[in-house]
């Protein structure tokens, strides 16, 4: 610990002049991080506050749309998020611990996982694109009764989904950095404020697809 | 920005400070010292309040005569650009990126804000928001009103929707940051001593301006996308021939933009309450009311934004509690109002050019606040919607509040920002000025609005002549008004006498233990707090305060 003192007093590579101690720091940023959250919660719920409204108004045209959506890559795409923010998990608790080479492996996988996922959707798109179910000129659908109503479910469909993905991409890329500095031994046991905050990130973007997927892809399945 | 670039006359300014650590250009450019990026922020925003002006400028010149002086088409332009870059580019990060971002650190005892390079980052964001919005200029503006209604902006305005969209999009991320680096700031970076019973009421009010950026800014970011994206694609969820449904982009829209005017008015409110305090050399009436008024505004402002469509199609029934919450929210308002008479009653009032500041403040935004509560009445509100009368009624509380504020602010702590005094006599002169310049601009509008001229009309019917050429000259005042103290604050910044440690004897951290101009972490040594704020009678025990 002393040594530890030591190198606080001088400069740690984390302790930025500003702050009193380490302590104070990690609690600002933890705070920031939260804060930050909030404000991505409100992005979204702009999102979700329109697809409540014009579900309550087409409840039909939307239900109809489930025959369309592929519900089993949407299921193994939960599956895959839900394992990635448990390697995340992993990966933070490790750096806690000091074990850098887990600290990589965990994160490498998370990456994996979130890259998996990112293809899947891909693929997703790809079909949308085949069935006509892109919004826009080229917009066709199957009962003519809906055309339009269903039109907005794939607009918010595409705007929800896509954002979703965005996050997943500069998530991607965050995580891409944390394995270089923690290959570098930017981080140990003692600082590792970063990682922690880069998994509660990775976890918010999760935690929006568990939303995502019930409300887009599973709404004409329930009668 | 050259008068700051310049290296002092020889024999003075010896003393290390903020100012005098460096020259370059690129201690300037990649600095993370709050106060330089206030600096920052305060030669951009004052860029833009003078670009928006001209565009009011202009709105008036075309309004001399009853048909126009410019075609209808240019007078659209003219007001949404106004708007957009006064809304946008001004009102909202004026003082809380400028004094707050310089004063904020110092008030609470801190070094610098939690997140130094964040605070950088959004300045950037806001200039770099600021280039799109300038570019749609550039490139022939926009006509759809700083409102964005759609479907006029998504389907047929053939005017650069898009740019000055993005324009407002990626400025709103500049105002989430300094709004999150505000809160965790006041959260976390207290010195000893600074309990949040004793955090100077400026402090209060720009938490709670800053919880409304926070949460409100978003919305507007993914509005605005959701607009874009049915722009560019013809397909989307706000046109009615596409299936989708207007009023819920005015729904989205509001649902920012009413906390949005709170995000403008709760700063100059902060500033306020320090220079009441100041210049009547009295604790302020009823601390905690004050605080816990600014929260009161942060929370109810997020309940009313449905007053802005009584005559949209909204249910009756909305509307009543829409009307209900913002005839509450004025609760808050009057509180303050209240608190700062009350302050001032036997105070030992000096009568220094921040303090007319104020006392205009209080007279303009009270007439500003009490109008708003003819709008938020249904009834009334149908008469004079999208009329003179709401143009008159939000500019009472924008500029007749909100830049009254911003002056009186500016000249308070101008010494403390440049080490300098600024010319009393010149500043006297020039409140008066905008003062007067002020009502003869906008009182007008409320009598115009009342008989019926509608806002955003590019002709108007002979009877409204006079009414309408008495607001053009009182803008012209207004305009001479707002260009004297840029040019004596300016002179002063390098030709003023050298200012005091604490000219205008205040309390507060900022005056009190830090020197004047501050070194570039604010304190030669650790600040301690061992009094409740505006401790003007020298009251040792803390008082009791509800």
């Amino acid at each position: 610990m002393a040594e530890n003192e030591t190198v606080l007093a001088t400069h740690s590579p984390g302790l930025q002049h500003h702050f009193d101690d380490s302590a104070q720091q990690l609690e600002a940023s933890t705070l920031g991080m939260w804060m930050f959250l909030v404000t991505e919660l409100m992005f979204f719920g702009g999102m979700f506050a329109s697809y409540t409204i014009y579900r309550n108004m087409y409840p039909d045209a939307f239900a109809s749309t489930s025959q369309f959506m592929n519900v089993t890559i949407g299921a193994i795409n939960t599956g895959v998020l839900i394992c990635s923010s448990f390697t995340m998990v992993l990966a933070v608790r490790s750096i806690q611990l000091g074990r850098k080479n887990a600290t990589i492996a965990f994160l490498t996988l998370t990456l994996v996982l979130g890259c998996v996922f990112l293809v899947l959707k891909y693929v997703e798109y790809h079909e949308k694109w085949v069935d006509h179910h892109i919004p826009g000129p080229g917009f066709e659908y199957a009962d003519l009764r809906y055309g339009r109503q269903v039109q907005i479910l794939f607009y918010l469909y595409f705007a929800m989904t896509g954002m979703h993905a965005l996050h997943m991409i500069v998530g991607a890329g965050l995580i891409v950095t944390l394995i270089v500095m923690t290959a570098r031994n930017r981080f140990s046991a003692e600082w590792n404020t970063p990682v922690e905050m880069v998994g509660l990130y990775w976890h918010f973007v999760d935690v929006v697809w568990i939303f995502l997927f019930p409300l887009l892809y599973l709404i004409g399945h329930t009668s | 920005m050259s008068t700051t670039l310049q290296p002092p006359s020889p024999g003075i300014e010896a003393k290390a400070n903020y100012l005098n650590a460096d020259y370059g250009w690129k201690s300037w450019l990649f600095t993370t010292d709050h106060k330089r990026i206030a600096l920052l922020y305060l030669f951009s925003i004052t860029t833009f309040f003078f670009i928006g002006g001209a565009f009011a400028v202009l709105m008036r010149i075309h309004l001399l005569s009853p048909e126009g002086m410019f075609d209808n088409d240019t007078y659209n332009k003219l007001f949404t650009m106004h708007g957009i870059i006064m809304v946008f580019f001004f009102l909202v990060p004026s003082i809380p990126a400028t004094l707050g971002n310089f004063l904020i650190p110092m008030m609470i005892g801190s070094r610098d804000l939690a997140f130094p390079r964040i605070n950088l980052l959004s300045w950037y964001i806001y200039i770099f928001g600021g280039i799109f919005t300038l570019m749609a200029v550039v490139r022939g503006g926009v006509d759809t009103g700083w409102t964005f209604y759609a479907p006029f902006s998504s389907t047929y305005s053939n005017t650069h929707v898009i740019l000055a969209a993005v324009g407002v999009f990626v400025s709103g991320f500049s105002s989430i940051l300094t709004g999150l680096n505000f809160i965790v700031t006041i959260h976390k970076m207290r010195c000893p001593g600074m309990t949040w019973s004793r955090l100077p009421l400026f402090v209060w009010a720009h938490y709670a301006t800053a919880l409304i950026q926070v949460l409100g800014t978003p919305v507007i970011a993914i509005t605005l996308v959701l607009l874009g994206l049915e722009r560019i694609l013809h397909a989307g969820i706000f046109d009615p021939t596409l299936g989708g449904d207007p009023i819920l982009f005015q729904h989205l829209f509001w649902f920012y933009s009413h906390p949005a005017v709170y995000i403008m008015i709760l700063p100059g409110m902060a500033v306020m309450s320090e220079l009441v305090a100041c210049y009547s050399r009295k604790r302020i009436f009823g601390y905690g009311f004050v605080a816990f008024s600014s929260l009161g505004i942060a929370v109810l402002s997020f309940l009313v934004w449905g007053h802005h469509l009584f005559v949209s199609g909204q249910s009756m029934y909305a509307s009543m509690v829409f009307s209900f919450m913002s005839m509450a929210v004025a609760v808050p308002s009057a509180i303050k109002v209240f608190n700062w008479t009350a302050t001032m009653y036997r105070g030992s009032i000096s009568w220094d050019t921040p303090m007319l500041y104020a006392f205009g403040f209080i007279g303009l935004f009270t007439m500003g606040g009490l109008t708003g509560l003819f709008l938020a009445t249904m009834a009334i509100d149908v008469h004079v919607t999208d009329t003179y009368f709401v143009i008159a009624h939000f500019h009472y509380v924008m500029v007749g509040g909100m830049v009254m504020a911003y002056m009186g602010g500016l000249h308070f702590w101008f010494p403390k920002i440049t080490g300098r005094l600024y010319p009393e006599g010149w500043a006297k002169f020039a409140a008066l000025v905008i003062f007067v310049g002020f009502n003869l601009t906008f009182f007008p509008q409320f009598i115009l609005g009342y008989l019926g001229m509608p806002r955003r009309y590019a002709t108007y019917p002979e009877e409204f002549h006079l009414l309408n050429v008495m607001s053009t000259a009182g803008a012209s005042i207004l305009g001479v008004g707002y260009v004297i103290p840029m040019i004596y604050l300016a002179w002063a910044w390098r030709n003023g006498p050298l200012s005091p440690q604490n000219p205008w004897k205040a309390k507060g951290l900022e005056w009190e233990q830090s020197p004047t101009p501050p070194p570039t972490f604010n304190f030669d040594t650790p600040p301690i707090v061992t009094e409740p704020a505006y401790n003007y009678s020298g009251e040792v025990e803390e008082e009791a305060h509800g």
